[in-house]
């Protein structure tokens, strides 16, 4: 199989993912969007990793697992909390930095 | 190798057609159920690069906790279960202009550098070759990827509790 397949699958899935996270409001998608990134990642890391023969690949795809399922853990509590005090998920009315 | 590539076919349309889906549907719980196909089918590719255990630890991982945690998160926010046009903000079209920039530099990049590069499956990463890797040269950030989920899950716990 061309390398190039995987690397283009995971250009499109990195795009869709950036494209979600910019015009997404509700911050749970903003969240689903991110992950979206992280798997394009993944695939590129477990494709150069069968490219070169070796298993740091997968090796650092493990831990780009681990840390997205720690930063979703996180995510969603904060998501919970924007939620118990605003009553609402709405990106664009979390606006209390914006000069 | 023709089987192998039917197949990668088949996975990739399905995950294109899902990941465009995440990000377009107007019904939250739907995302969430589009992104399941989209993470199963990179599962699938992980079995296609002879990488079989990430592939069950994207399935365990991701499909198993990862999705089931967001299906609590829209539960919790009380998010309109059905149809629901207020999704996007106004950036929508900067969006589509950035995303298809994006994907036209990296195309043009990576077919201009691997154009013709074969990867080569006949040679299967074996999980004893990624256990040893995990556990000789990378132990240290093993260990800190360790400290670094239990700092998460203190965290969100301290984050979420109800005081």
């Amino acid at each position: 199989m061309l390398l190039n397949q995987f690397l283009f699958l995971g250009a499109f899935l990195f795009c869709t993912g950036i494209y979600g996270a910019l015009s997404r409001k509700n911050a749970v998608l903003v969240l689903m969007s991110i992950e979206l990134i992280l798997n394009a990642v993944n695939i590129n890391l477990v494709a150069f990793g069968a490219f070169r023969d070796s298993p740091v690949g997968q090796v650092f795809a493990l831990f780009v697992i681990a840390i997205a399922a720690a930063e979703v853990g996180v995510g969603l509590a904060i998501v919970l909390i924007i939620y118990r005090n605003r009553r609402s998920i709405d990106l664009t009315q979390v606006d209390a930095m914006k000069g | 190798m023709v089987a192998q590539n039917i197949a990668f076919g088949l996975t990739a349309l399905g995950m294109a057609i899902g990941a465009v889906r995440v990000v377009t549907t107007k019904n939250v719980v739907h995302a969430a159920l589009w992104l399941v196909l989209v993470l199963g089918g990179v599962a699938v590719n992980y079995i296609l690069l002879a990488a079989e255990f990430i592939a069950v630890v994207q399935v365990l991982v991701y499909i198993g906790a990862i999705v089931v945690l967001f299906l609590f998160g829209i539960m919790l926010t009380r998010a309109p279960i059905g149809h629901d046009p207020d999704l996007d903000n106004d950036q929508r079209w900067a969006g589509v202009v950035v995303g298809l920039l994006m994907f036209g530099v990296l195309a043009s990049v990576l077919a201009k550098q691997f154009g013709r590069v074969h990867v080569d499956t006949s040679h299967v990463q074996r999980t004893a070759d990624v256990a040893n890797s995990v556990f000789t040269t990378y132990v240290v950030p093993f260990e800190v990827v360790s400290v670094v989920l239990l700092a998460a899950l203190v965290g969100a716990v301290v984050i979420a509790r109800r005081d």
